[in-house]
């Protein structure tokens, strides 16, 4: 901690209008040098517009922000980074088919009579890499490298150019635990290096595991600058939320829950160099929850169920009759519905409206020539939004305009709208802010006592346990567990998840 | 409500670029706007520029539901030349010329299909997709005229590209019918919707439960149909096919058109109508400048000039500019 010492960077009441609203009204902020100042705020709270401003890609209509004690203005991000502001953002924005080393120095490559001097980039590329504890071959594609990798990689070269303040934006929300680790570690050397540092995220434990101070955001106001020391996560969630929130994580035991009959078997589905063959029935009024670490096969099992990836064998049966699922359009058929983990890849229509992205699964059922009305879409679309709570100006606006958790209600009132009969949630809670994760808790466990049969993948294991009446837990594309009763607990899901870590701890290596 | 719309519609800067080239061509030759009637057909420029305009305007309703699905095809210009040979030779050789007609539309269908499954089920990009059969068509359509230029007197294709219904030229009567049909279509049953999801996001389309790849065949068949339809206009109007030069350049003026419709090239939003706008921009400037007397040479560089014109009018920039204007005005 360093307190007391001037502030690298400051912003002092800074306004910023959008048409008649005030995404930022007099917020003052301030980072100081070796300091990890973490920035909160529900979805809209103003954390983006402010960090925009702070790396110059906003204007700011009002206030000032001060450099090491002198007014500057930022005329765009590049100028903020000649004046020491770097940003790394959720999403890399690097060149994944260049090498590592071209993309540390891209755009100041040494050159040599003009001719860039491959040699020499590739030397300091390993120097400076080096530095962040990351030793690997800087000659290869930098996409052939895990997520966490690459934003390394992204890190190191913000700091490279800017040097004094760095902002990370939601850098952690695609890392499992161990690349969070890695990734805690660069920024504590960072942070030793004296680096103020701005970190972005949705994770509240990752805030108090790596800042030292947190400033909240909420509507565009400025909540408090607190120390997060003096603080608890009560505290916190209550600045952030303006009220406390009931989250009913622990102990909620839904697991004696009575379940009804079986409403869809995988018989020994699987496919070779996926998952290994797994049988898993799930019943009315039934949530089975998956735990398991990045790449330990759950994703690729959602995928088998719903027929993204064809199984090379096993069966599935609705309803105790066997049905063929070889791609989603027979799964929609067949009453199933996806949530997918990656919401912009393969979920949202961005260009299309709410009302679009609602009844496009039902439509899709429906074939070509029953269309949906106007009419209709309207209803259904109003119905499902009033029901999950989808906060939207109009449903005819683009659907990319929706906050995080707004889109990802958006894909569950579209499988909602076919009436499903078991629905598969992959991270249905990633990313997205903290009121609208409560809801979507809220929601699973309302489908449950509908008498829907749900499968929900999830890393955050207090979640999956306030949910879930059974759990299996997936590792090394292989189902381990499957656990019920007293043992749904996160201490036996941790034990099952480790057992045997070793092995799997020696793979993870090589493959970052 | 719906009176809004239109009027909304009717704003938009194509319709402004239209009146623009219009009054522009009106200017330069008086007698634009004069329409007579002799021997119960419509004359007049106008009509010259619908009559001109329709055998783009018709591959621009099919482009635009290629271009639609993040698509694009280049070998309208070639399928319009193979399907004017097949529907030439076979009349010369005595054929009736139903048969004719119907052996070239299904020709422009077997041509769109091969398109489709080369983009479909191969995954090959729609842009070398379809520059295959540019190259190979017009070779094929060649191959089909044995090297010559097949003139024919078939009344029946004559009167497709030449005769008259109700006063209008057969080509515009066409382009009308496959215009609002195509718009009926694609709007009234779900295929615009899906269309459009397959467009901007193909996996989320996937994840949705919508089988993506026979909406792809069709709507490249679909170019295909528009395609042959167009080339046996242009063979009934010349009353013969010429493999080397029927259609040729024309699936850039197709393309244009679709754009200048405002339909993006990254897939999505489509207008079939704003399309067939966009084909009549491009004709109302071509007519204009050869009436006027201007040197045909002046043409592209006329063109080229109205067309950025048109892209900067849409241009996302221009409306947040136009948007600042005015709320700088109503704060004033």
């Amino acid at each position: 901690m360093v307190n007391g010492s001037q502030p690298v960077v400051q912003a002092r009441g800074i306004v910023k209008i959008f048409g008649q609203h005030r995404a930022l009204d007099g917020v003052d902020f301030e980072v100081r040098p070796g300091e990890v100042h973490a920035l909160l705020g529900e979805n809209g709270a103003g954390k983006s517009t402010l960090i925009k401003i702070l790396t110059g890609a906003y204007q700011p209509d009002g206030g000032e922000i001060l450099l090491e004690g002198g007014p500057v203005r930022f005329s765009d991000p590049l100028d903020a980074q000649r004046h020491g502001i770097g940003t790394v953002y959720q999403e890399v924005n690097l060149l994944p088919n260049r090498s590592v080393a071209e993309n540390l120095f891209l755009g100041h490559q040494p050159t040599r009579f003009g001719m860039v001097q491959r040699r020499v980039i590739e030397v300091k590329a390993r120097e400076l890499l080096a530095t962040y504890g990351l030793e690997i071959d800087v000659k290869a594609e930098l996409g052939s490298y895990s997520v966490a990798v690459q934003q390394i990689v992204a890190i190191a070269r913000a700091v490279e150019l800017s040097g004094k303040v760095l902002v990370l934006d939601e850098p952690t929300a695609s890392l499992d635990r161990n690349e969070v680790a890695k990734m805690f570690e660069v920024v504590g050397r960072l942070k030793a290096r004296g680096l103020g540092i701005i970190f972005i995220t949705h994770f509240l434990d990752q805030v108090f595991e790596i800042a030292d101070r947190v400033t909240i955001l909420r509507n565009g106001k400025l909540i408090g600058t607190r120390t997060l020391s003096e603080v608890t996560t009560t505290d916190v969630v209550r600045m952030m939320l303006g009220k406390d929130l009931a989250f009913d994580h622990g102990g909620v035991g839904v697991a004696e829950a009575v379940q009804g009959p079986v409403r869809v078997q995988f018989k020994s589905l699987g496919r070779q160099g996926k998952v290994a063959p797994f049988t898993l029935s799930l019943h009315e009024g039934e949530v089975v929850g998956v735990a398991g670490l990045l790449g330990s096969g759950r994703t690729e099992m959602a995928r088998l169920m719903f027929g993204v990836d064809t199984a090379d064998g096993g069966e599935i049966s609705v309803g105790g009759r066997v049905v063929s699922i070889r791609n989603p359009a027979q799964a929609v058929a067949a009453g199933f519905g996806f949530c997918p983990e990656d919401r912009k890849l393969d979920g949202i229509f961005g260009e299309l409206s709410v009302r679009e992205n609602i009844i496009i699964a039902l439509q899709a059922k429906l074939g070509w020539f029953r269309a949906l009305n106007r009419d209709e879409q309207d209803e259904i679309a109003g119905n499902y939004a009033e029901a999950l709570d989808i906060r939207a100006a109009n449903h005819d606006m683009p659907v990319k305009l929706l906050s995080g958790g707004n889109q990802q209600k958006v894909i569950l009132a579209r499988w909602l709208a076919i009436d499903p009969n078991f629905l598969i949630l992959d991270e249905p809670t990633r990313g997205i802010d903290v009121g609208a994760h409560a809801e979507i808790v809220r929601t699973i466990n309302r489908l449950r006592e509908e008498g829907l049969a749900l499968l929900v993948i999830s890393s955050e294991l207090d979640e999956v346990v306030a949910y879930s009446n059974r759990i299996v837990v997936m590792r090394d594309r292989e189902m381990v567990a499957e656990l019920s009763g007293a043992d749904i607990a996160p201490s036996v899901i941790v034990a099952a998840i480790a057992d045997n870590r070793g092995s799997q701890a020696a793979k993870m290596e090589t493959s970052a | 409500m719906k009176r809004k719309n239109w009027r909304g519609a009717l704003l938009r800067p194509q319709f402004a670029a239209l009146a623009a080239v219009l009054l522009i061509n009106w200017l330069l030759f008086p007698g634009f706007f004069d329409i007579t009637l002799q021997d119960g057909r419509l004359f007049g420029s106008l009509i010259d520029v619908l009559n001109r305009g329709a055998p783009v305007a018709i591959l621009a309703i099919g482009m635009t539901a290629v271009i639609a699905t993040k698509g694009v095809d280049l070998s309208v210009g070639a399928v319009m030349a193979i399907a004017g040979a097949v529907a030439a030779v076979l009349v010369t050789g005595g054929a009736s010329a139903i048969v004719a007609v119907g052996a070239a539309l299904l020709v422009g269908l077997l041509c769109g299909l091969w398109n489709g499954i080369l983009v479909t089920y191969l995954e090959i990009q729609p842009i070398i997709a379809t520059l295959v059969l540019m190259v190979a068509g017009r070779g094929l359509a060649q191959l089909v005229t044995e090297g010559s230029i097949v003139t024919f007197s078939d009344p029946v294709l004559i009167f497709i590209g030449t005769g008259s219904l109700f006063g209008m030229p057969m080509p515009i009567v066409i382009a009308a019918v496959l215009t609002l049909l195509a718009t009926l279509i694609v709007r009234k049953t779900a295929l615009g919707l899906l269309i459009e999801a397959v467009g901007v996001n193909r996996s989320a389309a996937r994840f949705a439960g919508i089988s993506s790849g026979l909406l792809l065949v069709l709507v490249y068949t679909f170019a295909g149909f528009c395609a042959a339809t167009s080339g046996l206009i242009v063979a009934g109007d010349i009353r013969g096919a010429d493999a080397n030069n029927a259609g040729l350049w024309l699936e850039l003026d197709a393309i244009l058109a679709v754009v200048i419709g405002g339909t993006s090239l990254l897939g999505g939003r489509f207008s079939i109508p704003m399309s067939v706008v966009g084909a009549l921009i491009i004709q109302a400037m071509n007519t204009g400048i050869l009436i006027s007397g201007f040197s045909p040479e002046f043409n592209l560089v006329v063109k080229s000039g109205v067309i950025i014109l048109i892209l900067i009018m849409q241009a996302p920039i221009t409306s947040q500019w136009l948007r600042a204007r005015t709320s700088e005005r109503k704060a004033q």
